[in-house]
């Protein structure tokens, strides 16, 4: 199929909604397209004139269709976004910037130390200008792939330093804008291990098309392991 | 079928100001002519969208062969990719699909079409012109300036577009992108003014408002869209340049950080210059296919000697997509920060308009429904934009569903919805357009109207046909696959594996399809060539038509509003309307179709709805 | 009255052109006369449905302005609504406090006057349009039996004009009282929008003013009372829609800070 293979919870709900509509709008475009034709070839008859049977049933049949479709999306919508992460969910924070993408992982007192952008100096490491006065600032982790683990609800908050960038995931079924002055949250859980692209999908500059970095999913205790890896190289 | 001989050249050449042509304004009356304006609008579209095709086969076969040096250039690198990007889009969207339905058609055909001799405002609508012509220069001319092009796209969100170090070409071309779309709204305010006036004041004796044609009411409700919308987007504008030179933070947060630049001016929130665009950039798409919709009813109609399929109705769907579409903006934004309330209720006003658009497809199923009709050029481009409008329609109510666009938004499934309902359905009802009045775009005093060959005109309809099918179609796969739009390119991504990433097996896997859509664009722009030919050969050496060739009842197609055979004000009876439109007998086809201003309906040999309460 | 009426030859000899059309030869005098014993709303012209009155080229320009006004006024709209947006946004600092850093920019008190100067001024506008269909001084001015409206006309709308230029100097002065403060167009969020909303309907005011010279001049030169009946009512839309905006955007920016 052309879908990418999907790794999230919500992810085969999302899919089969939109086979659902992909498959309605074959239908309907090959109903639609077919009485083109029939009308068109067959002899001439005269004009039609009932317009409820023509015109008004057809199209509260459609209204009927719509609604459906429209209820079954915000249901799935509503799950996904409505309500935010659960408080144990796993915290990551995402920054987008001109031409990047950087993950920052709390560390062990599961707190984000503060970051100022008068401190960002991505040639001297630390892209996200973090406060190193600040206390909480010694464990945070700061990497350019998003490793994660699965089972375990993630809650990614996205930043952007200078102009709107988009976090994708496609094949975790995931979009949303990282908008400069905002701070926007998105949970998921991933499910299946494997390596997935991270991509940019909202036009932000000259390097547009290579913002892109790399989700690994790894099973729980691997992702232990490379969490914990990850603070033995930071703090010797 | 008679053909009226042309006057001999020694006659005068074009009505000059004389006593039997009185001209209340001392402008050259040729300048304020609304025929020549149209066809200066045209003309004007005709280049705009050669320019903006070529841009786009240059994207085409840049994303598949990235090294393809082009003539006089050199590779096209990713900030030249962009700025193609941008300027096809901001070509496409305003100088041709605003312009050409909406300004060019109408100044020639809607005076007539209501039975005026002018617009309301002559000397506006001349500026509303040349304005126009200044912005299209405007625009071109930031190709050439340093830096290039702007690179933000049509949309041109900030802070992207709103701090000058924020990429190549956003100095001083996105400052010329933003003088020019601001007199482009300027200019098209002015004329939907000219437009609104001219059909509320203007019409002829007889000329309810039921019985004017759809193309009149798709031009009443496009231009009472455009003087809403267009504003907004100058206000936008305004505050942005503000932003940029003026140290205002309209669209800046603070703490922004571009290019190791730091702003630290006032809370300001990008979003906001979405929401002000959006507000403007949803309806103008509606405003670029509104007067298309019309036209299509009516030239189904006329082709199959029918009358339009539930004509009220058509009238108030017409009227009701105008007015949800300023209501449905925030479909754009599903991911980009809103609320998700809000983006909930913005998915259930674009589902709404789902109705109306549907409402329009039955009623032309139902009028050409068992009629047998001529197929003519005209006709063969209508049936076109009825089957793209449904194609490209059918993929919208997918997309306004935020759960379903949260995957699709941003990718090329959403670059082939537009296209198919915008770009190539829009296209194809000015190309119906074209072929159709053809006759009365071509008249002068001097001669009649002549008409473009139907023979190329069918070899061009079924190569554009199956040209953009074959380009768009796929596209949805690839964008199902997830191919970003905006990409500058699909292979070569630097990075760590490079080709064999996660980002690159995914791009790569849509390669294939790419390149069969690409071979499909230079097949489709290739097939255009047709239709130039055709256009220009007509000009000069088309054969000569009647004064109605395609048996019409509207009004453009008098007698007297011909310019052929256009008598002095004073020699003229007074036009007027005595029925609605698409008055065909049902026995056949034939002579037997009662044009708008004739007075009795003896030509029908029965009578249809003598019970028929409705006041036609 | 007689459809065809021999004007007396009074102040001016002036070249019969053709476009002189009010020159008694068989149109009507723009006035509006529905009383009269024809029945057909004297339908001099024979219209067939006489709807086409006197008032034709007239009620074009006004729906003309109306749609104008009615863009323009989306425009402020806009502008308006970022206004709102601008003052409730504020962003989240290192500390994680909420911060709205809106500094409210007082309104220097002369724009009360400037307030009066341009309501007032919106007052003679209307004199003057008013004196532009009194009909006994159209009929006058039609037959060429001098020139009552003009004359009457003139002193209105020279004050109009007078009073728009101090509505003007006293959005100046007002700036400068800013300035004085040093409170300028880049100073903050608030002032930003003082000087852009009082600079946009200045802007808009500029324009108005100009229209009124044009209707000025055009009342001296102009050849056709229905012209000149068109230009001074058109400006006199205009100029009430500008000062019932003024009266909007004073109340935002004096009340809604």
């Amino acid at each position: 199929m052309w879908l990418p293979a999907d790794a999230s919870a919500h992810g085969p709900a999302l899919d089969h909604h939109l086979l659902l509509n992909l498959w309605i709008a074959l239908a309907l475009l090959a109903v639609a397209h077919l009485i083109l034709l029939l009308g068109l070839l067959a002899r001439r008859h005269p004009a039609q004139k009932n317009l409820w049977r023509i015109e008004y049933l057809p199209l509260a049949l459609l209204a009927i269709l719509f609604a459906t479709l429209t209820i079954k999306a915000e249901r799935l919508w509503a799950a996904t976004r409505y309500t935010g992460a659960s408080l144990t969910a796993l915290q990551v924070e995402v920054t987008g910037v001109q031409f990047a993408w950087y993950f920052r992982y709390p560390g062990l007192d599961a707190t984000f130390g503060i970051t100022r952008p008068q401190l960002v100096a991505p040639g001297e490491g630390n892209p996200l200008g973090i406060d190193a006065t600040d206390p909480h600032s010694a464990d945070d982790e700061v990497t350019s792939e998003l490793v994660l683990p699965t089972n375990r609800e993630v809650d990614l908050r996205l930043n952007a330093q200078d102009v709107i960038h988009g976090f994708s995931i496609p094949e975790l079924r995931l979009k949303q804008n990282a908008v400069p002055g905002q701070t926007i949250h998105i949970h998921f859980t991933p499910t299946t291990p494997g390596t997935y692209a991270i991509l940019c999908t909202q036009l932000c500059g000259l390097g547009h098309y290579r913002m892109n970095a790399t989700l690994r999913i790894l099973p729980p205790e691997q992702f232990a392991l490379w969490l914990a890896s990850k603070q033995k190289a930071a703090t010797p | 079928m008679n053909r009226p001989t042309p006057r001999t050249p020694s006659q005068h050449q074009d009505p000059k100001p004389s006593p039997l042509h009185p001209t209340p304004y001392s402008l050259h009356p040729r300048l304020t002519d609304h025929r020549i304006i149209g066809i200066q609008y045209l003309t004007l579209a005709l280049v705009s969208v050669v320019i903006g095709t070529l841009l786009s086969l240059l994207m085409r076969i840049h994303l598949v062969w990235p090294a393809w040096p082009l003539w006089l250039h050199g590779p096209i690198l990713p900030e030249d990719y962009l700025a193609l990007v941008t300027i096809h889009g901001t070509i496409m969207l305003f100088f041709v699909l605003t312009t050409a339905p909406q300004a060019g058609f109408s100044n020639l055909i809607l005076p007539a079409q209501i039975g005026a001799r002018h617009m309301a405002f002559p000397v506006l609508n001349a500026a509303s012109f040349w304005l126009t012509a200044v912005a299209l220069l405007t625009l071109l001319s930031s190709t050439f300036v340093p830096g290039g092009s702007a690179i933000s796209g049509w949309t041109a969100y900030p802070p992207l577009s709103a701090v000058p170090s924020a990429g190549p070409g956003q100095g001083l071309g996105m400052d010329l992108w933003l003088i020019s779309i601001a007199l482009f709204a300027i200019a098209s305010t002015a004329s939907s003014i000219n437009t609104l006036t001219t059909i509320i004041r203007n019409r002829c004796p007889g000329m309810t408002w039921e019985r004017l044609p759809l193309t009149v009411w798709g031009w009443f409700t496009a231009a009472l869209v455009s003087i809403i919308a267009f504003s907004v987007l100058l206000a936008a504008i305004l505050l942005l340049l503000c932003d940029r030179h003026a140290h205002t933070s309209f669209f800046l947060p603070t703490g922004d950080l571009v290019n190791n630049v730091l702003h630290k001016g006032g809370d300001g929130t990008p979003l906001l210059w979405l929401h002000l665009f959006w507000f403007f950039g949803h309806p103008e798409v509606y405003i670029a296919i509104l007067p298309g919709l019309g036209l299509t009813s009516m030239l189904l109609a006329n082709f199959s000697h029918r009358k339009v399929f539930a004509y009220r109705t058509m009238i108030v769907t017409t009227l009701l997509i105008g007015f949800l579409g300023i209501l449905l903006w925030g479909h754009h934004m599903f991911v980009a920060g809103l609320n998700p309330f809000a983006s909930s209720a913005f998915s259930i006003s674009t589902m709404a308009i789902a109705l109306p658009a549907s409402a329009k497809v039955l009623s032309w199923l139902a009028t050409i429904w068992r009629s047998r009709p001529q197929y003519t050029t005209a006709m063969l481009f209508a049936l076109g934009f009825v089957s793209l409008f449904i194609t490209g329609g059918l993929t919208g109510p997918i997309l306004a569903q935020p759960i379903l666009d949260e995957y699709l938004h941003n990718t090329f499934f959403v670059v082939a919805h537009f296209h198919l309902i915008m770009a190539m359905a829009g296209v194809f009802a000015l190309y119906a357009g074209t072929y159709y009045w053809f006759p009365l775009i071509t008249a002068t005093s001097n001669h009649p109207g002549r008409l473009l060959s139907e023979p190329l005109g069918r070899l061009h309809f079924w190569c554009t046909l199956i040209g953009a099918y074959a380009v768009f179609l796929p596209m949805h796969l690839t964008g199902l696959a997830g191919e970003p739009r905006h990409y500058a390119q699909l292979t070569g991504i630097p990075g760590p594996g490079g080709a064999l990433s996660p980002t690159g097996l995914l791009l790569a896997h849509t390669l294939p399809l790419n390149r069969f859509i690409t071979y499909a664009a230079i097949f489709l722009a290739t097939a255009q060539l047709v239709f130039l030919f055709n256009l220009f050969r007509s000009l000069r050496k088309g054969p000569f038509a009647t004064s109605n060739p395609w048996q019409a009842t509207t009004l453009e197609w008098h007698p007297a509003l011909n310019p052929f055979t256009l008598l002095p004000a004073s020699d003229t009876s007074e036009v007027t309307v005595h029925r609605a439109p698409c008055h065909y007998s049902s026995t056949g086809l034939g002579d037997a179709f009662v044009p708008q201003w004739v007075q009795h309906t003896v030509v029908q040999p029965t009578i249809e709805d003598t019970t028929n309460a409705k006041p036609e | 009255m007689p459809a065809i009426i021999t004007p007396n030859k009074t102040d001016q000899e002036r070249k019969r052109r053709l476009e002189d059309n009010d020159n008694g030869s068989g149109r009507r005098p723009p006035t509006d006369k529905r009383t009269g014993g024809g029945g057909d709303n004297d339908n001099w012209n024979d219209r067939p449905n006489g709807r086409r009155g006197p008032n034709e080229r007239l009620h074009r320009y006004r729906m003309g302005i109306f749609f104008a006004l009615a863009s323009d006024l989306m425009f402020f709209v806009a502008i308006i609504s970022t206004f709102f947006v601008n003052q409730s946004t504020g962003h989240i600092d290192a500390y994680n406090h909420y911060v709205n850093a809106w500094l409210p920019t007082a309104v220097p008190p002369i724009l009360w006057l400037n307030t009066a100067v341009l309501l007032l001024s919106s007052a003679t506008m209307e004199m003057a349009r008013r004196t532009m269909f009194r009909e006994t001084d159209v009929m006058d001015e039609w037959l060429g039996l001098g020139k009552p409206i003009t004359r009457n006309a003139i002193p209105w709308l020279s004050a109009t004009i007078a009073l728009g230029l101090l509505f003007l100097a006293g959005q100046w002065t007002a700036w400068r009282q800013l300035a004085v403060q040093r409170v300028f167009f880049r100073t903050n969020q608030s002032s930003h929008f003082f000087y852009l909303i009082t600079g946009v309907h200045a802007a808009h005011l500029f324009l108005g003013i100009a229209a009124l010279i044009a209707a000025f001049i055009g009342l001296n030169i102009s050849r056709q009372l229905e012209t000149r009946q068109i230009l001074v009512d058109g400006v006199a839309w205009y100029w009430h829609a500008m000062g019932i905006l003024w009266l909007f955007l004073f109340t935002l920016l004096a009340f809604f800070q």
